[in-house]
C-alpha cells in the first residue's frame, strides 16, 4: 500500500499494488458492499451453528435447528403414505376384479405392484419380468399354475413348493434315476415330447408315445397339453421353462426338476400382494 | 425561437455548488455512499419519460386483467402462467412445458433487441424503460411530494430529528411500502386467475407461495427502488459493463459539446468563454449524481434529464439548445453538433442485429404456426425387448402417448404400417380394441401390445410406423419405431 501513484492515462490513483509493471487503479468499493461481505461471513458462521455443517470423526455437528434431510424425507414419505391411506383402505376391501375395474385403484395397483415387483420379485423373474432359464417369463401367455388374476394371486400368496400349508405343490418323478424307465425309454419319451411342439404330425408314430401315455399323461395330459390344476407344464407349446432342447428334456425326465417360489403371505401385506397380482396380470399374458 | 438575452443573463442563472459523485478521489479504498437529491426538471425528455412510465406501468398492472375466451373449462385470462397445470397462455397461443423453447426464442429476441437499441441509441433501455428507472422515478415523485424539491430535501436530511422530519420520513416510507406491495401484488396475478386471486389475497385464502412472492417482491422493490436506487445501476447491474461492447462511434449517446462549452464560466464578458455558464444544473438533476461534462461514463444511464436542464439554461441565456444532447462519438471527435442527416441508423452492426431478430422471429413464428394440435409419442419396451408367446408368435410392448392440444375430447383409432398380420391389443380395454379417447387439453398414455407370427419377421428389427386417426376430423399423427424379434 506504500507506493500509491497517479496513473498517467486515467488520472486515477492506484492502489499501490503492482504486478510486473501492471498497476491496479483505485476504484473505491461502496462501503455497503463491504458490509454485505461481512454480513455473508456472519451468515456463514451462523449457518454452521444453526445447521448440520462440520464432519467429525464418527459423527457431524447437528446444528441448533435440528434440521435433517433424513427426517425431512421420512416426513415426506409419511405424508405420501397418509395421502394414500384412502386408496390402501379401498384396495384392501376390493376384490381383484373390482380393483381392475376401478381406474383409480388400477393405476394405484399398477404403480404399487411395479415397485413391489422390483423389490421382491425381480431377483428371479428379472426387472422386466421376463424370467430366465428355470424362472418363468411372466410376460407371455403360458402359465404353469394358471394366468387368471385369481390364480396369479394364489401363486404369489402361497408360493410354489414353499413352506406353507396352502402352497402349490407337485413333484415329477425322477424316471431315470429311480429306474422307472431305462435310458432308451427316456430317450424315446424325450423324442416324443420334442416332436409335440416341433413336428406334431410325426409325434403319433413315435415309439415314445405309448411310454408317455403310460407314465406322463396323468399329469401332462393327452398330447402333453399340460394341466394348470396340477401345475403340469404344457409340453406342446413353443415355450420351455428350461430351455436347451432334447438334452435338457432327457435330463429332466431322468432327474426331475422342481423350482421353488416363497409364499409371500406374511412377508408382504395383503394390499401389496393384490397389487402384485394385478400388476403381473397386466404384463400382457394375463388370462 | 432565440430571443435576445440581456448581457448579464449568464449571471442570472443560479449556480449550484455541487460535485459529481464519481469525481476522482484519492486515498480511501472504500467509499461511503453519497446521497443524491435529484432536482425536478421540465422538458421534452422529462415529458417523454413520464409517458413511457405511464405506458410501462399500465402494461404491468393491467395485463393480468385482460380476458380472452378459450371456451368452457379453459382459463379466460389473456396472459397466464399456470404453474400447477404446466401451461402458459398468451392470447391465442397455448404453450405446453415441452414447448418452452418458444420462451427461449422470446428471450433471444429480447437480448438482440437490447443490443440493437444500444447500438443505435446507447442505453435507452436503462434511461427510459428499465423497471429500476421507472420505479425509482415513481419513488422520487413521492419523495418530492412529501419532502419537497432538492434544496428542501437536503435541508431535511441535515436537520435534527424533529417531529416534522419524523412524520415526513414515516409518510414517505409508508407510501413507498404501499407501492412496493402493489408491485409485488401485481406480479402474482400473472400466475393465477387475477379476479379470483385478488379476492383470495384479501380474504387470506390464497396460496402460501402467493404471499411469499408478494412479500419478497415488496421487499426488493422497496429496497432497490426506494433505498438503493443508483447503487443498483452502478454496482449491481451487469449491463453498464457490457454496454461498451454494443456501442460504436455511430451510436447516439448523451454528451456535452466540449468545443462549444469550454472554457466554461460565469460573467457577462462571454467572448473569452464558451457557452457553458457552469451552473451545474446538469449535475443536480442527474439521478446518478454524475457530471455529464466529464464525458461518457459507466454510471450514465442515458436518461437525458441533463439535456432538459441544460436546454432550459441555454434558453435563458439566449444561446442555442443542444450544448448537452444526443451525439455520436464520431461527431464529437470532429467537434461538431449532430445534424439529423448525419445519423446513420443503417450500419453493419445494426443491420446484423436487425437481420438476426428477423431470422429468429421468422423461425419462431413458422414453428408456432405449423405446430400440430395433436402429437403421438411411442416408447418401445426395452425390458423385455420382445416376448415369445405359447403359439410361437412374437409380441412387443409399446407405451403410446397422445397429446391432445385441443380443448375438446377426441377419439382416435390406432393403425400400424410395416408389419404383416399384426394383432394389436390395448391393455385396460375390455375388448382390447385400438381405440383411444383423450380428454381436452390433456396427455393420455396407453399400453399397446403388438404381436405377429415369427415367420413374418425377417430380421431382429423391423421398422414400423404407428398412426392415430381422429375419428371425427380425420387428422392424423404418426410415429416411427421398430418391432424386435429373435431374428431368423
Amino acid at each position: 500500500m506504500s507506493d500509491k501513484q497517479i496513473d498517467d492515462v486515467s488520472g486515477m490513483e492506484t492502489t499501490g499494488h503492482e504486478w510486473d509493471g501492471i498497476r491496479e487503479l483505485n476504484s473505491p468499493l461502496p462501503r455497503w458492499w463491504l458490509w454485505t461481505y461481512y454480513a455473508t461471513i456472519i451468515w456463514a458462521v451462523a449457518y454452521w451453528i444453526a445447521m448440520p455443517a462440520w464432519p467429525l470423526l464418527s459423527d457431524y455437528t447437528r446444528g441448533l435447528l435440528g434440521h435433517s434431510q433424513r427426517a425431512q424425507l421420512s416426513n415426506q414419505i409419511a405424508a405420501v403414505k397418509a395421502g394414500q391411506a384412502d386408496l390402501i383402505a379401498r384396495t384392501a376391501k376390493a376384490s381383484l376384479t373390482e380393483i381392475q375395474a376401478d381406474p383409480e385403484l388400477l393405476e394405484f395397483a399398477l404403480a404399487g405392484g411395479r415397485s413391489a415387483f422390483a423389490v421382491n420379485c425381480s431377483q428371479c423373474h428379472g426387472s422386466g419380468a421376463s424370467g430366465g432359464k428355470g424362472y418363468p417369463n411372466l410376460n407371455d401367455d403360458d402359465w404353469l399354475w394358471g394366468g387368471t388374476v385369481a390364480q396369479i394371486h394364489a401363486s404369489i400368496q402361497y408360493g410354489i413348493r414353499a413352506d406353507h400349508d396352502e402352497t402349490r405343490f407337485n413333484e415329477m418323478p425322477a424316471f431315470g434315476r429311480d429306474e422307472i424307465l431305462n435310458p432308451q425309454q427316456v430317450d424315446a419319451v424325450a423324442d416324443y415330447v420334442m416332436a409335440l411342439s416341433q413336428n406334431p404330425g410325426l409325434a403319433d408314430s413315435l415309439p415314445g408315445k405309448p411310454l408317455f401315455n403310460d407314465q406322463c399323461v396323468a399329469c401332462h395330459g393327452v398330447g402333453g397339453k399340460g394341466d394348470k390344476e396340477l401345475g403340469a407344464p404344457n409340453l406342446s407349446d413353443a415355450i420351455w421353462l428350461h430351455e436347451g432342447g432334447k438334452p435338457v428334456v432327457v435330463d429332466i425326465i431322468t432327474n426331475s426338476r422342481s423350482g421353488v417360489m416363497p409364499a409371500w403371505v406374511g412377508r408382504l401385506d395383503q394390499v401389496a400382494i393384490k397389487q402384485l397380482a394385478v400388476y403381473v396380470h397386466s404384463l400382457g399374458g394375463g388370462k | 425561437m432565440q430571443k435576445p438575452a440581456p448581457p448579464d443573463a449568464a449571471d442570472s442563472v443560479e449556480t449550484v455548488d455541487v460535485k459529481a459523485l464519481n469525481t476522482r478521489v484519492t486515498g480511501a479504498l472504500y467509499k461511503k455512499r453519497e446521497k443524491i437529491f435529484p432536482r425536478r426538471v421540465r422538458g421534452t425528455f422529462r415529458s417523454l419519460k413520464w409517458s413511457v412510465m405511464a405506458v410501462t406501468l399500465a402494461i404491468y398492472y393491467l395485463t393480468p386483467w385482460l380476458r380472452w375466451d378459450r371456451g368452457p373449462g379453459a382459463p379466460d385470462q389473456a396472459i397466464l402462467i399456470d404453474m400447477p397445470a404446466r401451461r402458459f397462455y398468451f392470447f391465442f397461443i397455448e404453450i405446453w412445458p415441452q414447448e418452452i423453447y418458444y420462451i427461449t426464442g422470446i428471450l433471444v429476441i429480447a437480448a438482440l433487441a437490447l443490443f440493437l437499441f444500444t447500438s443505435v441509441a446507447g442505453r435507452v433501455w436503462c434511461g427510459y424503460t428499465c423497471p429500476q428507472t421507472v420505479w425509482v422515478d415513481l419513488f422520487l415523485i413521492i419523495e418530492r411530494f412529501i419532502e419537497g424539491d432538492r434544496n428542501a430535501r437536503i435541508r431535511l436530511e441535515n436537520d435534527r430529528w424533529t417531529l416534522s422530519k419524523i412524520s415526513k420520513r414515516l409518510a414517505k416510507h409508508a407510501i413507498w411500502l404501499i407501492i412496493a406491495a402493489m408491485t409485488g401484488g401485481a406480479w402474482v396475478f400473472y400466475f393465477a386467475d387475477a379476479p379470483t386471486l385478488l379476492v383470495d389475497l384479501f380474504t387470506l385464502h390464497a396460496d402460501e407461495i402467493a404471499y411469499i412472492t408478494v412479500g419478497v417482491l415488496t421487499a426488493t422493490t422497496y429496497a432497490l427502488g426506494g433505498l438503493a436506487r443508483e447503487q443498483v445501476c452502478t454496482y449491481m447491474c451487469p449491463w453498464p459493463r457490457i454496454q461498451s461492447a454494443m456501442i460504436d462511434e455511430e451510436s447516439l449517446i448523451i454528451s456535452y459539446q466540449k468545443q462549444r462549452g469550454e472554457p466554461r464560466g460565469k460573467g457577462g464578458q462571454r467572448d473569452a468563454l464558451g457557452d457553458c455558464v457552469n451552473c451545474n444544473q446538469c449535475v443536480v438533476v442527474c439521478p446518478m449524481g454524475i457530471d455529464i461534462r466529464d464525458g461518457m461514463q459507466l454510471e450514465c444511464i442515458s436518461c437525458a434529464l441533463c439535456v432538459d436542464a441544460c436546454n432550459g439554461v441555454m434558453d435563458k441565456v439566449g444561446k442555442p439548445r443542444g450544448l448537452i444532447g444526443y451525439n455520436t462519438l464520431a461527431n464529437l471527435d470532429k467537434g461538431a453538433e449532430l445534424q439529423r442527416s448525419q445519423i446513420r441508423l443503417l450500419r453493419p452492426r445494426t443491420i446484423l442485429y436487425g437481420v438476426l431478430i428477423a431470422v429468429v422471429a421468422a423461425i419462431m413464428l413458422a414453428a408456432l404456426l405449423t405446430r400440430p394440435a395433436l402429437e403421438l409419442n411411442v416408447q418401445r419396451d426395452r425390458n423385455p425387448l420382445f416376448v415369445k408367446l405359447s403359439n410361437g408368435d412374437i409380441r412387443n410392448g409399446y407405451t403410446v402417448k397422445i397429446l391432445n392440444k385441443v380443448h375438446q375430447i377426441r377419439h382416435f383409432r390406432l393403425t400400424l404400417d410395416g408389419l404383416p398380420d399384426p394383432e394389436i391389443k390395448v391393455i385396460g380395454r375390455q375388448d382390447h380394441a385400438p381405440l383411444f379417447a383423450v380428454n381436452p387439453d390433456q396427455l393420455a398414455s396407453f399400453r399397446v401390445l403388438i404381436s405377429t407370427a415369427k415367420a413374418n419377421l425377417l430380421s431382429e428389427t423391423t421398422d414400423i410406423r404407428l398412426r392415430i386417426i381422429d375419428r371425427d376430423s380425420g387428422v392424423t399423427a404418426e410415429n416411427e419405431t421398430v418391432f424386435r424379434g429373435p431374428g431368423q
